[in-house]
C-alpha cells in the first residue's frame, strides 16, 4: 500500500486545492474568533468545517483512486462523469421539498398568521426569502447545474474538464445555499429581493460561478462536435449573464470583515434600478435561459424528433438575451424611476413577447408528427405543458407590463399568481420532466419505477397549478380594485385592512394549491427513490469498473 | 440566408460566442442605468432631506432584518387613490441616502412611505408587538422580541460605512453617534440639542415606553415615525421638477 502511494503523483488541483481549503479553515477560524455577530461566527464555523471536510475528501479521493488519472474514452466512446450530475440531481430534489414545504408554510401564514408564532425564525419576512431562495436557487440552481453538466457532456461527445472542478462547483455551490439560507432564518440579509444573501456569501458565489464558467467552456472546448449545440449557447448565456448581474447589483461594503452587516454601494433610485436589471434577469436569465436550454434538449430527445426549426433557433436566442436586459424597468412604474426609463422597459418588456413565443412554438412544434406520445407518456405530457405555461406566462407578463395594466396588477398578488405560473407551470414542470428523464439514463435503469405516479404526479401538480394561480388573479384584481374605489361621494370606499380581510378565502385556496403542488413533488420523489434503488438495469455494466470511486 | 451561415461562425467558436453574448446582454443595462448616474434631472431638488439618525439607521437595520419590505412599500405612485390615502407621492430625492432602497414589490400591508406622525409610537408598540390586539383582521407577525435591548456599540461604524458609500455624515456625526442613540431615546438627555443640531427635524423621545433602556422596539419605532416627515411638501414645488 504504501508503495503504490509513494509512487502516486499528486495533481495541480489535488494539491493546490487542499492548501487553498487549509488556507480558508485558517481564515474562517480566525473569522470565528473575531467575529461581531453571533450569525457570522456561526457562518465562519460552518466554513471551517466545510474547508476541513474537502480537504480530507480530496485526500480521500487520492488515496482511493488508481494511478491513472480516468481516461478521456473508453473502447472510442467518451467516459462520461455523471458523479456531479447525479449528486446535483438528488440534492435538486432535496431542495425542492424543502423549499415549496417552506413555501406552503409561508401560504399558510398568510391565510393563518398565529402560524408566525411570534419567534424571529419563523416569520413571514424572515422565511420569505428561505422560499424564494430555496426554489429558484437551491432547486432550480441545482437542476441547472445537473442538467448543464449532462447536457455540455452529452453533446459535446467528450468528458467534463476537470476532475475535482465540476465536484468543487456543485458542492460549493450547495454550500453557498446553506449559508444563505441559514443566515435568512439569523437575520443576516442584504434586503435586496432574491439577491438576500450577504457579502461573505456573494463573494464565494462568484468563485463557485466562475469555476462554473470555466468547466462549461472548457468542455465545450474539448468537444468533438464542430457545432456548439443550441442547449449550450443558452447556458452559456445564462451563466455569463448571471455573472454580471450578480456582480452589478451586489457591490457592498461591510462594516467590518467580522461581521455580517453591509451597505450595499447604490442608493434609492440607481439601486431601484441595479435591483430590478438584476431581479427580472434572474427571472430571464436563470429561470428561462437555463431552462430554455433543457427544453431544447429534452423535448426533442424525449419527443425522438429533431428540433422543429433550427433558424427559429437561432432568432429565438439572440432576440430573446438581446431584449431581456431591457425588461427591469416594469418593475417600477409609477415610482420615482425617470419615466424616460419606465417607457423603454415598458416597449421592451411588450417586444420580448415574440422571441417568447418564438422559443414556445419551437418547443411545441418539435412536436409535429409524435403528438399521440402526450397519450402515452406522461413525462412528455410534463415537458410539453411547462412549454404551454410557457407561453401562456410570457403573454401575462409583457401585459402586465404595459403601464395602465400595471397600476391595478402592481403591489397586489396578481404578481404573484404570475410568477407561480412560471415557476410552478414552466420552471418546476420542465424540470420535473428533465429529472425523470435523467435519473433512469444517470443510474442505468430500463424505465422509470412507475409511469402511473407519473401520472398522479402531473395531474395533482397541475390542479394545484390551477387553484394557485386562479386564486391569486381573484384576489390580486380585487385587492386592486378596492384600493381604488370611490364611493358616489368621492371618498375611498375600502379602509387598508378591509382589502386584506378579503384577501383571506383567497389565501387559504392558495395554500392549498400549494400543498397539492407539494403532493405531487413527493410522489415524484417516491418515485426516483424506487427507481434508483429498485428499478431494473439497463444493461450489464463493463464500464463501472473503470470508473473512478466518487 | 448568409447571415445564418455566417452564424456559423460562433456555432463553432465558443470564446467569439461568450462575446457575442456579453455584448448583446450589456447593451440594455448601459442604456438604462448608466444615465441615471449623470442625468441631473434624476433626482429632484428637495429641501429637508438628511441622513439618518444613528438610531433611526439601527431601526432601519431591523426593518431589513426582519424583511418588512416584503409586505411594505415605501413607494407612493402618483395615482389620485394612492395619494388620497398615504400622502404626496414619493420623490427619488427621498429614497437619495437609502443603502439599500426600500420601494418595495407587494403591499400585503399598506405602504409605509408617509407612516411617520400618522399614529402614537404607543400604537406602534402595542402593534408590532401584537398586531392583531389593535387590528383584529391584520396578518403581519408578532415582533415582541423588539423587546430586546439594541446593541449599538458598533453604530459609528455603521456611520463611517454608509458615507464610504455616499452617505453625508460628517466626522460630528460619526463621533457622536452613540451619544446620539442615548439622546434620541430620552428626551431629558443633555445631547439633545446638539442632535437636534445635527440632525434637523429628528424627535427625541422615549419611543417604546421603558425607560433607562435602548431597545430594538426604540429604534424601529424612531425610524417609522420620521418615514416621509424630512420633505415640507407645503414648500416643495413639484412643477419645477418635472421631467
Amino acid at each position: 500500500m504504501a508503495r503504490t502511494i509513494s509512487h502516486k503523483p499528486v495533481t495541480l488541483g489535488e494539491g493546490g486545492l487542499s492548501l487553498v481549503f487549509a488556507v480558508t479553515a485558517l481564515l474562517c477560524l480566525i473569522g470565528a474568533a473575531k467575529a461581531q455577530d453571533a450569525p457570522f461566527a456561526f457562518h465562519a464555523y460552518l466554513g471551517a468545517a466545510a474547508s476541513i471536510a474537502a480537504v480530507f475528501a480530496i485526500l480521500n479521493r487520492y488515496f482511493a483512486r488508481p494511478l491513472e488519472p480516468p481516461p478521456q474514452e473508453i473502447d472510442g466512446k467518451p467516459n462520461y462523469n455523471f458523479g456531479p450530475v447525479k449528486f446535483a440531481t438528488l440534492i435538486a430534489v432535496f431542495w425542492g421539498l424543502a423549499g415549496m414545504l417552506v413555501g406552503v408554510w409561508i401560504a399558510s401564514e398568510l391565510a393563518w398568521p398565529a402560524l408566525n408564532l411570534d419567534l424571529p425564525w419563523t416569520s413571514f419576512g424572515r422565511l420569505r426569502p428561505l422560499h424564494t431562495s430555496a426554489v429558484i436557487f437551491a432547486f432550480g440552481g441545482n437542476v441547472l447545474l445537473a442538467t448543464s453538466f449532462y447536457i455540455v457532456q452529452k453533446t459535446c461527445r467528450t468528458r467534463i474538464a476537470g476532475e475535482l472542478a465540476p465536484w468543487f462547483v456543485v458542492l460549493g455551490y450547495n454550500f453557498f445555499i446553506v449559508i444563505a439560507g441559514t443566515g435568512y432564518l439569523l437575520g443576516v440579509t442584504q434586503a435586496k429581493e432574491y439577491a438576500e444573501p450577504e457579502w461573505y456569501a456573494d463573494l464565494w458565489l462568484t468563485i463557485v460561478w466562475v469555476t462554473y464558467l470555466l468547466v462549461f467552456l472548457g468542455t465545450i472546448m474539448k468537444r468533438k462536435e464542430p457545432h456548439i449545440f443550441v442547449a449550450n449557447w443558452f447556458f452559456l448565456a445564462f451563466i455569463v449573464t448571471i455573472a454580471m448581474l450578480h456582480l452589478g447589483n451586489n457591490p457592498a461594503l461591510p462594516v467590518s470583515v467580522f461581521g455580517s452587516k453591509s451597505y450595499i454601494a447604490w442608493a434609492g433610485v440607481q439601486d431601484a434600478m441595479f435591483q430590478w436589471w438584476y431581479g427580472h434577469n434572474a427571472v430571464g436569465f436563470f429561470l428561462t435561459a437555463g431552462f430554455l436550454a433543457i427544453m431544447y434538449y429534452f423535448v426533442p430527445k424525449r419527443a425522438e424528433r429533431p428540433i422543429y426549426s433550427y433558424r427559429l433557433s437561432i432568432v429565438h436566442f439572440w432576440a430573446l438575451i438581446f431584449l431581456y436586459i431591457w425588461a427591469g424597468p416594469h418593475h417600477l412604474h409609477y415610482t420615482a424611476l425617470p419615466d424616460w426609463a419606465q417607457t423603454l422597459g415598458m416597449t421592451f418588456s411588450i417586444m420580448l413577447w415574440m422571441p417568447s413565443w418564438g422559443g414556445m412554438i419551437n418547443g411545441l412544434m418539435t412536436l409535429s408528427g409524435a403528438w399521440d406520445k402526450l397519450r402515452t407518456d406522461p413525462v412528455l405530457r410534463m415537458l410539453v405543458v411547462s412549454v404551454a405555461f410557457y407561453g401562456m406566462s410570457t403573454f401575462e407578463g409583457p401585459m402586465m407590463s404595459i403601464k395602465v395594466v400595471n397600476s391595478l396588477s402592481h403591489y397586489t398578488d396578481w404578481t404573484i399568481g404570475h410568477v407561480h405560473s412560471g415557476a410552478l407551470g414552466w420552471v418546476a414542470f420542465v424540470s420535473f420532466g428533465a429529472i425523470y428523464c435523467l435519473v433512469p439514463w444517470l443510474w442505468n435503469r430500463k424505465a422509470l419505477y412507475s409511469l402511473k405516479l407519473v401520472n398522479w404526479h402531473f395531474w395533482i401538480s397541475t390542479i394545484g397549478i390551477v387553484l394557485y394561480i386562479s386564486a391569486m388573479w381573484v384576489s390580486g384584481i380585487l385587492q386592486g380594485l378596492m384600493w381604488r374605489a370611490y364611493t358616489a361621494l368621492g371618498f375611498l370606499e375600502y379602509s387598508f385592512i378591509e382589502t386584506v380581510e378579503a384577501m383571506h378565502p383567497f389565501y387559504v385556496i392558495r395554500a392549498m394549491g400549494g400543498a397539492l403542488f407539494l403532493i405531487g413533488t413527493l410522489i415524484m420523489t417516491y418515485n426516483l427513490w424506487m427507481t434508483i434503488r429498485h428499478g431494473e438495469a439497463e444493461r450489464a455494466l463493463p464500464r463501472m469498473a473503470l470508473q473512478p470511486a466518487e | 440566408m448568409s447571415i445564418m451561415a455566417r452564424h456559423q461562425i460562433l456555432e463553432k467558436n465558443s470564446i467569439l460566442l461568450v462575446i457575442g453574448i456579453l455584448l448583446v446582454v450589456a447593451i440594455g443595462g448601459l442604456v438604462e442605468i448608466t444615465p441615471l448616474f449623470y442625468l441631473k434631472s434624476t433626482i429632484e431638488k428637495v429641501d429637508g432631506m438628511r441622513p439618518y439618525t444613528p438610531l433611526e439607521l439601527a431601526g432601519r437595520n431591523i426593518y431589513l432584518r426582519e424583511g418588512c419590505y416584503l409586505c411594505h412599500s415605501q413607494m407612493i405612485r402618483p395615482l389620485r387613490d394612492e395619494v388620497e390615502r398615504y400622502g404626496h407621492y414619493s420623490l427619488a430625492a427621498e429614497s437619495m441616502y437609502d443603502h439599500p432602497f426600500q420601494w418595495g414589490s407587494k403591499r400585503t400591508g399598506p405602504d409605509l412611505a408617509r407612516v411617520g406622525g400618522k399614529y402614537s409610537d404607543e400604537w406602534h408598540v402595542t402593534h408590532l408587538t401584537d398586531p392583531r390586539a389593535i387590528v383584529p383582521q391584520s396578518v403581519m407577525p408578532g415582533y415582541p422580541y423588539l423587546a430586546a435591548e439594541l446593541d449599538y456599540g458598533t453604530i459609528a461604524a455603521h456611520l463611517r460605512t454608509s458615507r464610504a458609500v455616499g452617505v453625508p455624515y460628517t466626522d460630528e456625526q460619526i463621533e457622536n453617534a452613540e451619544a446620539d442613540v442615548r439622546a434620541q431615546t430620552n428626551p431629558d438627555d443633555p445631547g439633545v440639542k446638539d442632535l437636534l443640531k445635527r440632525y434637523p427635524k429628528a424627535v427625541a423621545r422615549n419611543f417604546d415606553g421603558q425607560p433607562g433602556k435602548v431597545t430594538e422596539m426604540d429604534a424601529v419605532v424612531a425610524y417609522l415615525q420620521m418615514l416621509g416627515t424630512l420633505v415640507d411638501f407645503k414648500l416643495y414645488d413639484d412643477k419645477a421638477n418635472l421631467r
